[in-house]
């Protein structure tokens, strides 16, 4: 038999029909996610066209993108950003009753970014494909799950037939190995990686990240890193599920329990790249290496450890980007002064994430003129984050405890920067404007994020490492 | 979707590289449950100034811009969020093809499907047609080749499904339906088993 990746492993048991020179694959989608953001013209379409939804049971719907972080008021009306995106809202929730797709919606226990329920509920899945109409979706492949994001017009070709039409991906490995330095984790590592392989590095490719560096993360860390692949232009980044991939799956609801289970887990460890499997390309990044990094320019490629220099433009694009951040040559980011500090996102809104920057927080106050944001990635990470004192943390220290949601990540329900402020974030994106007009976008991990905050400036986590009396 | 079988115009040259879809149209315009007339939105941070006039150093604001309907775009546009409004903000500004050296991969999969021509082009050529901006091009499709105004040509590849759909106009979801009793039996044979 040929050696295979763990790729063509997941891949190959899902064509329907296989591609030839003149026409794609027909791929079959075990998970289809839908939010409100990118699904309303899909369900529009199936509706001029009188289909159904094919799979109801296999589709799993979220509030998150368009949705406040406040609470609502006594009346219980919800603070919307604007009334198209209440009605915008309104709009799934309609589309989901008429097509008998489950909304986790705002009378949900479990609603959340969808990336972040999605793993929680069990849905995702080891050896599934997943697609949702969000390019984040890649944060599946943390559980060895080929999962992409596609456009509105795929959403409902899926919605409509369960599968998609796709070409065959290359396949790149990203093996990391060596130790990652203390108080260096996850986000520090992708960033990182983008920084070596660039903004394009794995356009036309699914990434496998493979080595005992990754070996070592959990599957919060594992999601951090797979879900910014396409942030290097990779649609989808894979880990081999293992044992920490199973026991972190084990018990939660959508997943088979006893006799079934133990038959998935057997299946499941299957889902490994062979020895002897080749891929189109292959890149080595040693973990020891790796220190707190931030971005400092306008695309997640310009990424650099916060205490080395910014490199000179190379080109026009790059002077008109790091004269936006107002970021110097020759200078290192650590110590540029911090307007806002947002804690939140499908990258680092899990339980793990809210724990590595109280832990920085606690006994310590965020600095005079700084605002910060805490926005947990689902309910039950706020349920978690609450039973645990962590919003008491944040609170305390000076910090915003917000209710679920991508908010400043993608800044389009109110959340949102001012012109010219400098934002330590933990989400993904540091283009122009993603976190408000004119807005400066500084990518980090929960840690620096939180030491930043404190310190009022680009900050090295590890000087926060030790705990302050509360 | 109608077909697209060739384009004739003037270029326009965007050269920024990494021109992300947050740019070509910001998220906060993603509230719309329509497809239909974001193209008063495309651009909108770079092409408005803060008052709501155009901003003169946008490129495409330039007199010699108007009316062009390719645009030479920097390496790796596309880039970022899948957001389809992306292509249909370009579409309904009156730009029908992309050519660039590299293209977000699902960029050019939303493109393609919306009849927006998305072409990737070696990069000696991508970087003439930077240095050239308002040139006449006409792209055809069938013969996949670009008619440079001094008779010459620049040969493009596209995904052969892709163009035999902007060839035809072929409705990509009729196509996949014709799929039906296949997917029934991949539905039967994977639940089974499982």
């Amino acid at each position: 038999m040929t050696a295979k990746t763990l790729f063509e492993k997941v891949w190959e048991a899902h064509v329907v029909a296989p591609e030839s020179t003149d026409t794609p694959a027909v791929l079959y989608i075990d998970l289809h996610l839908v939010h409100e953001v990118t699904s309303p013209q899909a369900f529009s379409e199936l509706r001029e066209r009188g289909l159904k939804l094919r799979r109801p049971d296999r589709t799993l719907a979220t509030l998150d993108h368009s949705t406040p972080t406040l609470p609502a008021d006594a009346s219980g009306e919800r603070p919307y950003a604007n009334a198209e995106a209440k009605a915008q809202v309104a709009q799934l929730e309609t589309n989901c009753r008429e097509f008998g797709v489950d909304l986790h919606g705002w009378d949900s226990a479990d609603r959340g970014i969808v990336h972040v329920i999605g793993p929680e509920l069990g849905a995702t899945q080891p050896g599934m494909t997943i697609v949702c109409g969000d390019s984040h979706t890649s944060t599946h492949g943390a559980f060895g799950a080929l999962s992409f994001g596609i456009g509105t017009t795929e959403v409902g070709h899926v919605m409509a037939t369960q599968c998609l039409l796709q070409r065959k991906p290359k396949t790149l490995a990203i093996h990391v190995d060596g130790k990652l330095p203390s108080g260096v984790g996850a986000k520090d590592l992708i960033l990182h990686i983008i920084g070596e392989i660039g903004v394009d590095g794995g356009t036309g490719y699914v990434i496998e990240y493979r080595g005992n560096a990754i070996e070592a993360l959990s599957m919060e860390e594992r999601m951090t890193v797979c879900n910014m692949s396409i942030e290097a232009g990779a649609r989808a980044g894979l880990i081999a599920p293992d044992d920490t991939t199973f026991a972190w799956l084990k018990g939660r609801p959508r997943l088979p329990q006893g006799a079934a289970w133990e038959a998935a887990v057997a299946n499941w460890r299957s889902l490994r790249t062979d020895a002897g499997a080749t891929y189109d390309r292959e890149v080595h990044i040693d973990a020891s290496k790796v220190r707190p990094t931030v971005t400092y320019g306008t695309h997640p490629g310009m990424a650099i450890a916060m205490d080395k220099p910014v490199p000179a433009a190379r080109n026009a694009v790059e002077k008109r980007a790091l004269d936006y951040m107002k970021a110097e040559a020759g200078k290192p980011m650590q110590g540029t002064p911090v307007d806002v500090v947002f804690v939140g996102s499908c990258t680092n809104s899990r339980l793990s994430d809210l724990r590595e920057a109280a832990h920085v927080l606690r006994g310590r106050r965020v600095a005079d003129g700084v605002r910060m944001l805490v926005v947990p990635g689902s309910e039950a990470v706020r349920r978690d984050a609450e039973n645990e004192g962590l919003h008491h943390v944040f609170t305390a220290a000076g910090a915003e405890w917000r209710v679920p949601g991508c908010s400043m990540c993608i800044a389009m329900n109110g959340d949102l920067a001012q012109p010219g402020q400098l934002v330590v974030s933990t989400s993904n994106r540091n283009f122009e404007g993603r976190q408000g007009k004119g807005a400066r976008t500084v990518l980090a991990s929960p840690a620096t994020a939180a030491a930043s905050a404190v310190a009022g400036r680009i900050a090295d986590p590890r000087e926060y490492m030790t705990e302050v009396a509360a | 979707m109608r077909p697209v079988t060739r384009l004739h115009s003037r270029t326009a040259v965007l050269a920024d590289e990494n021109i992300d879809t947050d740019r070509i149209i910001p998220a906060r315009f993603l509230t719309t449950t329509e497809r239909a007339g974001l193209g008063k939105l495309c651009f909108n941070d770079w092409r408005y100034q803060t008052d709501g006039s155009d901003n003169p150093a946008f490129p495409l604001n330039q007199p010699k811009a108007k009316g062009c309907s390719i645009l030479v775009a920097g390496r790796n546009f596309g880039c970022g969020s899948s957001r389809e409004h992306a292509p249909w903000a370009l579409l309904d500004y009156g730009i029908h093809a992309v050519l660039c050296s590299e293209i977000a991969d699902i960029f050019r999969n939303n493109a393609l499907k919306n009849g927006l021509l998305a072409i990737v082009l070696d990069e000696a050529e991508h970087r003439w047609l930077l240095a050239n901006p308002g040139i006449e091009l006409t792209i055809d499709v069938r013969e996949q080749v670009i008619a440079l105004p001094d008779g010459g040509h620049i040969r493009f590849q596209l995904e052969p499904f892709a163009r035999h759909c902007l060839l035809n106009g072929v409705d990509q979801l009729g196509y996949l339906q014709q799929h039906n009793d296949a997917i029934t039996a991949y539905e039967q044979r994977v639940e089974i088993a499982a």
